[in-house]
């Protein structure tokens, strides 16, 4: 996992194929300011993003975040109350949707229903004047690219829903915009055909070299898809940055709750040994060591973070005194498969949840309810967040 | 049952203890379980036909009969009689039944130009009266569709208002309103604009005003119930396609509305080609319109047969346009039916 802290020097061409690193990279969408209020509601607080050039880019959050009034700002459906939208250097906040070069797939489609999936994707092309031959021609071909060549005659209510929300994809491609806007693309689809989506979508993405934005909840679906995610609350973005970067450093403790599941410790910190830093849990019996790199001071309430997957259970004491670790009994387990979910109560009375691989088919030394069982975890591994 | 009812009495609730269980024992599973399985089987067997039924003998009863009895005294003579027509059978001499049909009436209509001219103008009349309709109603649809909840309510309770007003009491105001002393020739001749009052009583204008006035809410609420099912998302992907707001009219909103267009058409057009009450308060004598006629042909001439013939060429005159509603309703459900799938 590289940390993407920050620009480590050197020329632009390092960057190509993440140019948010680079300080001199001009950005494609520059979003400086927005906001937008309904009445005495602020949907969308005050919002700045730069989004570069064939980024595939997640707008993240719970419904009611603003995610999607901030993608309809983009698309020109709604009037941002303050601040400017710049995409490829030209300013967008005022112009209308019609005049914009950027193209929506809605969470609905939106296929118009008296026209069959050749006009639908026609329509876009009509409106521009393009000549009838490179009309059929365009449509012909992105029909192609979609696998959807020879339903071309059929109505939208013909198609099944995986059709559909590829005839709605078709259309949206057919004009080549510069920005492709996707409001929750997989969210009417079953898990099985969204997974298969997913993969299209990036496939399509990286083939045509459109900047595609997408407006999602699920948390999955944007770790798979996205060069960078934005995360946001309550009508502001509380964290850009690449998947593995949000996961890896959450900001806040939401942002990590949002993203996969991690434990968290409240207490308050306390110089160890060796000139690092310890925190004192009241809910677990021994001191916490912090990771080194964390800013924190002496005396300071804190909130130590690990993630399940990077606790490691033993039925004996692991040998390594580098590591943190930690006694309890194991209170509930689930199996799933490939893994299996542990909840361990710690001396002290916390409860830790831990995740561990199921690499034996048949475990002789498996960890069972009520087993004595030591967690142990690297200290770096672990996190300071802001509450 | 009626135990809990006559329960506060003891005889009555000893009796009931010994007189149900024995009725249960005895009656129940035999005769009457058996008869109410028959029923249940026979229900479940011709559910569908029952239910259609009551309407199909209502129309049968109340529609088509006497439809038969117009046509009937359509094809016979008139007499200065009592009936004042010919009977459709007769005892010949020799004992046989004879059938009497005549179809001089549908000649005559035919030869006097009277009859063609009036059918014609007429059809005019509804025509120009519909195409006023739907200008004056898409809109105001349109409007009350994308108003906000209370608002919408407000404005459609406003349409169906008048409804709750006699039909006839509406038109006398408008012929108030028209009139050479009336409220509109008053007005202008207060402002200066006119020295000496218009004519609008008694000519077709008056007419159209009335038709238009009276039929309005029947174009509007089609209209409606079709606005109202469109989704707007697809305003917006037109526009995000690239289509100016007309242009996203032009092909998404005005084709998607076609169905509330016919069927608010031909609620117009059907019934203001017969009307009667509108072009005679506010058309005088001087607007020919076949309601009319057929009016004044039973009345004033006392001549069923020609009036009866005048109504029967009058129904084959509209059902064109019926049949052809009939379709686009039967096209339009089917779709409906299709995007269940």
């Amino acid at each position: 996992m590289p940390p993407a802290a920050g620009p480590a020097g050197g020329t632009g061409a390092q960057y190509a194929d993440r140019p948010w690193l680079d300080p001199d990279a001009a950005p494609f969408i520059r979003i400086q300011g927005v906001s937008k209020r309904f009445g005495a509601f602020t949907a969308v607080g005050s919002v700045d993003l730069d989004i570069y050039r064939g980024e595939l880019f997640s707008l993240l959050g719970g419904s009611g975040c603003g995610k999607t009034t901030l993608l309809r700002m983009l698309a020109g459906f709604e009037i941002p109350s303050g601040g400017s939208i710049t995409i490829d250097g030209a300013d967008m906040t005022d112009v209308p949707a019609y005049r914009r070069p950027v193209n929506m797939m809605f969470q609905s489609y939106a296929l118009f229903p008296h026209m069959n999936v050749e006009s639908n994707v026609a329509y876009g092309l009509k409106r521009d004047g393009v000549a009838k031959a490179e009309i059929a021609k365009r449509v012909g071909d992105i029909l192609e690219m979609v696998e959807l060549r020879q339903f071309g005659k059929r109505k939208p209510h013909q198609l099944s829903g995986g059709q559909r929300q590829r005839v709605a994809l078709a259309r949206a491609l057919v004009k080549q915009p510069k920005v492709l806007l996707l409001d929750e693309p997989l969210g009417a689809l079953d898990k099985r055909l969204r997974e298969q989506t997913q993969f299209e979508l990036m496939k399509i993405q990286d083939q045509l070299g459109i900047t595609f934005i997408v407006v999602t909840h699920d948390q999955e679906e944007a770790m798979t898809l996205s060069t960078r995610i934005a995360v946001m609350d309550a009508g502001n973005i509380i964290q850009v940055g690449e998947p593995s970067e949000v996961y890896e450093r959450p900001k806040t403790r939401k942002i990590a709750n949002f993203i996969g599941t991690i434990n968290t410790f409240e207490g308050n910190i306390a110089a160890g040994g060796k000139g690092g830093w310890h925190l004192a849990c009241p809910r677990v019996r021994e001191p916490l060591r912090a990771p080194k790199d964390a800013d924190i001071k002496d005396g300071q309430k804190a909130l130590l973070a690990i993630r399940p997957e990077k606790i490691t259970m033993s039925k004996s004491k692991p040998g390594d005194d580098k590591l943190q670790s930690l006694r309890g009994e194991v209170l509930e387990l689930a199996y799933m498969g490939n893994l299996s979910i542990y909840r361990v109560r710690v001396d002290g009375g916390q409860v830790v949840q831990v995740t561990a691989p199921n690499l034996q088919r048949i475990d002789r030394n498996k960890i069972d309810w009520e087993d004595r069982v030591y967690l142990s975890w690297r200290p770096e591994n672990s996190l300071i967040l802001r509450d | 049952m009626s135990a809990g009812r006559n329960a506060d009495s003891p005889q009555h609730r000893a009796l009931l203890r010994n007189l149900l269980p024995g009725l249960m024992r005895g009656l129940l599973p035999g005769v009457a379980r058996d008869l109410t399985r028959k029923i249940d089987n026979f229900l479940q067997a011709h559910w569908r036909g029952l239910t259609i039924s009551v309407p199909f003998l209502w129309l049968l009863v109340f529609f088509l009969v006497p439809f038969f009895i117009v046509l009937k005294i359509s094809l016979a003579e008139s007499l200065i009689a009592s009936p004042p027509f010919s009977p459709l059978t007769e005892w010949a001499e020799d004992g046989a039944l004879r059938v009497r049909l005549l179809f001089d009436n549908f000649a005559y209509l035919w030869e006097d130009k009277l009859y063609v001219e009036t059918y014609l103008n007429s059809l005019k009349i509804s025509g120009i009266s519909t195409a006023f309709c739907l200008l004056i109603g898409y809109p105001i649809a349109y409007g009350i569709v994308r108003a906000a909840s209370p608002a919408k309510h407000i404005l459609l309770l406003l349409i169906i208002l008048p409804f709750w007003t006699s039909f006839l009491l509406r038109v006398y105001a408008w012929m108030g309103i028209l009139a050479d002393q009336g409220t509109i020739n008053n007005i202008l001749i207060w402002a200066g604009l006119i020295e000496r009052p218009v004519r609008l009583l008694y000519s077709e204008f008056a007419v159209y005003v009335g038709i238009v006035y009276s039929y309005l809410p029947f174009m509007i609420l089609p209209l409606y119930a079709s606005m109202e099912k469109l989704d707007m998302t697809l305003n917006e992907a037109a526009s995000d396609l690239g289509a100016h707001p007309a242009v996203t009219f032009l092909t998404v909103t005005l084709p998607l509305t076609v169905p509330g267009i016919i069927a608010g058409s031909l609620l117009v057009f059907i019934p203001a080609t017969g009307e009667f009450v509108i072009p005679d308060l506010l058309g005088g004598g001087n607007v020919l319109m076949i309601g009319k006629v057929l009016y004044g042909e039973f009345n004033a001439n006392r001549d069923w047969p020609v009036a009866a013939a005048v109504a029967i060429a009058l129904l084959v005159v509209l059902v064109a346009p019926m049949m052809l509603y009939q379709h686009f309703q039967s096209g339009e459900s089917s779709r409906g039916a299709g995007k269940g799938a």
